[in-house]
């Protein structure tokens, strides 16, 4: 009945089948995934990627380590007698990193990772709520059905900073917003209506992305799941809870897990809705540009540093803890088990 | 036509170039204090051959044409027009990055007033000959802005300052003779004048007051009105004082007064027009820009022909706006310093001003152009800004002004909204501008 199987592909390390803890559905087909590759391979292997590699070392090793070393560094700069600058970096180990926690930068800091953290949270949560509403809205079948689909995805589509200046005309003091509720409140001054101001902009663009990506998980469900749930007289709750659900999990969980790292870089929506240097909403990405801007690369860097750290760790607990099936080797093997369940279902209805 | 000819020799010298900073950025160890190259040594202008003009866009196609003239004249030393952003910031990033990497690609460079002692003091502009510009014959405020510490270091190109929109038909109606010279009249003319039946839903002023450089000139003028200064002639931060709190008081007790529109905080220039051009405000404090927009006729301005513009009021008499406007430079490491000297001079002639006032609304910087009745009967606001710009101060002259200008936006936003008092926010900015110049 059950075989190993042949290496998937020729390229790099056999996974482990992955367990994660929510399924339990693992069957253990699979399990002899790690045998069967040669040395010869492996080389080859190697060869294959090499490009890749080099790329990606250019690209993405190179500048962080380029700003690493940049962090590490300070701008010394003072005025001579005729008014001229005398500048030099002097390194100053992680002088740079401690003042991130102590006095005036240091409040600035904690302002912004706080900011960073909350938008975080509070967009991804409400955009996966939403995605997902949007998600089952554009599964059912009815007429109009693609135009839903096509409309949904318009935020998207919008680049950032355009919908940031969309949203800025609606928020502002005499804007469509205020005369719709008929308040008067200042979205786009300090204060808590612009956090919220960059919330609902931010939602408002980015549900359709984890919609999207739901969908597609969604398309995948046989459709026989259902009607055998039906038959059991499941309703339309149950049958969210018990089937829709555990089965758009592994799609969900990448969805999520997308949003939340770009959520955690999140910039241009604030910058161009409330404005630089606003508190209440400047995010840990804005404060490194901003110390870029004023010739502080030391500091910058040591921003930019602490914000890839904590994207990294958020990112590790993540697939870790949550098991996001982010490079799809589960997927694979969820397959692979629905191929076998077929082939039985079949040697079964022969018999 | 405009051709980049050297398009590709450029982007690989400034590839090179990059290149060679990014090896030097993150070869170098723990070197203290490196000198830089003496900028000053070489400023005996030499060398000419083609060069390129690098500037924020000219809507109106003004600078275009003087450039045309420019190359028609001098076919070897030809200028080519290197465009930048619209936004400011990003107009600055960029220049800073090409002195930075020391490349020869920008030449002439248009910076804004407030950038001038930041480039100057990092030599990655030359100081100019005294002759460069005729001084004698431009506004003393726009060549005092050109200077870093009494070197001369831009040519004035344009400048900009401060108007005061008043609504002439509710003066009239309120039986005001004349425009306010002072908050104080400014306050009574409000009382007579929001008293009016037709201006029962008005408010009284308004300027710039959202977290923005806007704020910063709104500061700055409303302090130099009330007679006090943001920084000395040597740099140092003077916001601690009697007149600096009376300024921003202004200000202040405008809010709480029910003086401005309570949603003035979120105002830039923008807004504000809109407020008086649909009838929300009586005054407005803005730049001389709008003046087009708001007498059109078109039926989308309700206050075309209605309404008078002044100096901007004071706490005794009239008020003192700040300097806007542009100076020209030349980079030091650019190879063809004569022709770029020689270009500065052609483009900034009183000559050459005068031909761009066909196109373009930009102020000059030549006074006698204010008065001269083709160009004010082109530009009716001229013979009032000069008035504006004749008394101007410029914004704080500082090396970090982008330091600076972010402490002013802070302390006084918090102080308009209430969240500091005048006194701590004055304080606190005197502690952080304090902290800025000891860098």
């Amino acid at each position: 009945m059950s075989t190993a199987s042949v290496p998937r592909t020729a390229a790099g390390p056999p996974r482990r089948q992955g367990r994660g803890r929510g399924t339990g559905r693992d069957t253990g087909a699979g399990a002899g995934a790690t045998a069967g590759r040669t040395p010869g391979e492996g080389r080859m292997a190697a060869l294959l990627l090499s490009p890749t590699l080099l790329v990606l070392a250019l690209v993405i090793a190179y500048p962080l380590i380029s700003a690493i070393h940049q962090s590490l560094y300070r701008a010394q700069s003072g005025l001579d007698a005729d008014g001229y600058v005398t500048e030099g970096e002097a390194f100053v180990g992680l002088a740079n990193y401690v003042d991130l926690f102590a006095g005036e930068s240091g409040r600035r800091f904690l302002n912004a990772f706080g900011n960073t953290t909350f938008f975080t949270v509070t967009t991804v949560l409400l955009e996966t709520l939403l995605g997902v509403a949007l998600a089952l809205a554009m599964n059912r079948a009815f007429k109009g059905r693609s135009f839903l689909r096509a409309s949904i995805l318009v935020p998207w589509a919008v680049p950032t900073a355009v919908s940031g200046l969309l949203w800025r005309w609606i928020f502002q003091s005499d804007g469509i917003a205020n005369s719709l509720l008929g308040s008067e409140i200042l979205w786009t001054a300090e204060g808590t209506a612009s956090k919220l101001a960059v919330i609902i902009a931010e939602v408002w663009k980015t549900a359709p992305f984890i919609g999207l990506l739901v969908l597609a998980g969604l398309q995948i469900i046989p459709e026989e799941v259902y009607e055998a749930a039906k038959i059991d007289g499941a309703g339309w709750w149950r049958q969210l809870g018990s089937i829709t659900l555990p089965l758009v999990k592994p799609t969900l969980l990448v969805a999520v897990l997308f949003r939340m790292l770009d959520a955690l870089r999140m910039f241009d929506l604030p910058f161009v809705l409330i404005g630089p240097g606003k508190e209440s909403v400047e995010t840990l990405s804005m404060l490194a540009w901003d110390e870029s801007n004023q010739l502080r690369y030391g500091s910058a860097s040591a921003f930019a540093v602490i914000l890839f750290l904590y994207v990294a760790a958020v990112a590790i607990v993540f697939v870790k803890v949550l098991g996001a099936d982010v490079t799809g080797a589960r997927q694979l093997g969820a397959k692979r088990r629905e191929r076998q369940a077929q082939r039985i279902q079949k040697a079964g209805a022969a018999a | 036509m405009r051709q980049r000819r050297h398009t590709w020799q450029t982007l690989l010298t400034g590839t090179a170039l990059a290149t060679a900073a990014a090896v030097g950025l993150t070869g170098c160890g723990g070197t203290t204090a490196e000198p830089k190259a003496d900028a000053n040594a070489a400023a005996a202008f030499e060398g000419r051959g083609p060069i390129n003009y690098v500037s924020s866009r000219d809507a109106s196609g003004a600078a275009n044409k003087s450039i045309e003239e420019w190359n028609a004249a001098h076919p070897d030393e030809k200028v080519t027009f290197i465009e930048l952003p619209d936004s400011a910031d990003q107009q600055r990033q960029q220049l800073v990055q090409n002195a930075q990497i020391k490349s020869d690609t920008f030449s002439v460079l248009n910076l804004d007033v407030v950038w001038n002692s930041e480039f100057a003091a990092n030599k990655w502009i030359l100081p100019l000959p005294e002759d460069a510009v005729p001084s004698g014959q431009m506004i003393p405020a726009t060549v005092d802005a050109a200077k870093y510490r009494d070197n001369l270091v831009g040519a004035p190109y344009y400048t900009d300052g401060a108007l005061f929109y008043f609504r002439q038909d509710l003066l009239t109606a309120a039986g005001i003779p004349a425009a306010p010279k002072t908050w104080d009249e400014m306050k009574s003319a409000c009382e007579k004048i929001l008293a009016l039946p037709e201006a029962a839903d008005m408010s009284c002023y308004t300027g710039q007051f959202d977290k923005n450089e806007a704020l910063t000139v709104n500061f700055s003028e409303a302090v130099a009105s009330a007679g006090g200064t943001v920084v000395d002639a040597e740099g140092k931060p003077t916001v601690d004082t009697p007149e600096a709190k009376e300024g921003l008081s202004l200000l202040v007790d405008g809010f709480k007064e029910g003086l401005f529109p309570s949603d003035a905080i979120t105002y830039l220039e923008e807004q504000g027009r809109r407020a008086f051009q649909d009838g929300k405000v009586v005054f407005l404090r803005n730049w001389p820009f709008l003046y087009s927009s708001l007498s059109a006729t078109d039926g989308s301005s309700k206050v075309a022909g209605k309404f008078g513009i002044t100096s901007i009021p004071g706490t005794d008499g009239t008020g003192v706006s700040t300097l806007g406007g542009r100076n020209l430079a030349v980079s030091p490491f650019t190879a063809n310093k004569a022709t770029a000297l020689d270009f500065i001079k052609f483009f900034t002639s009183e000559e050459q001003a005068r031909k761009r006032l066909e196109l373009s609304s930009r102020a000059p910087a030549y006074a006698a152009l204010y008065d001269d009745p083709a160009v004010v009967a082109k530009r009716p606001f001229f013979p009032t800004l000069l008035e504006s710009l004749e008394n101007a101060q410029p914004r704080p002259k500082v090396v970090q002004y982008g330091a600076t200008t972010k402490a002013i936006q802070e302390e006084a936003y918090a102080a308009l909204t209430g969240e500091k008092d005048t006194d701590t926010a004055l304080k606190d900015m005197q502690a952080k501008l304090e902290e800025i110049s000891a860098k």
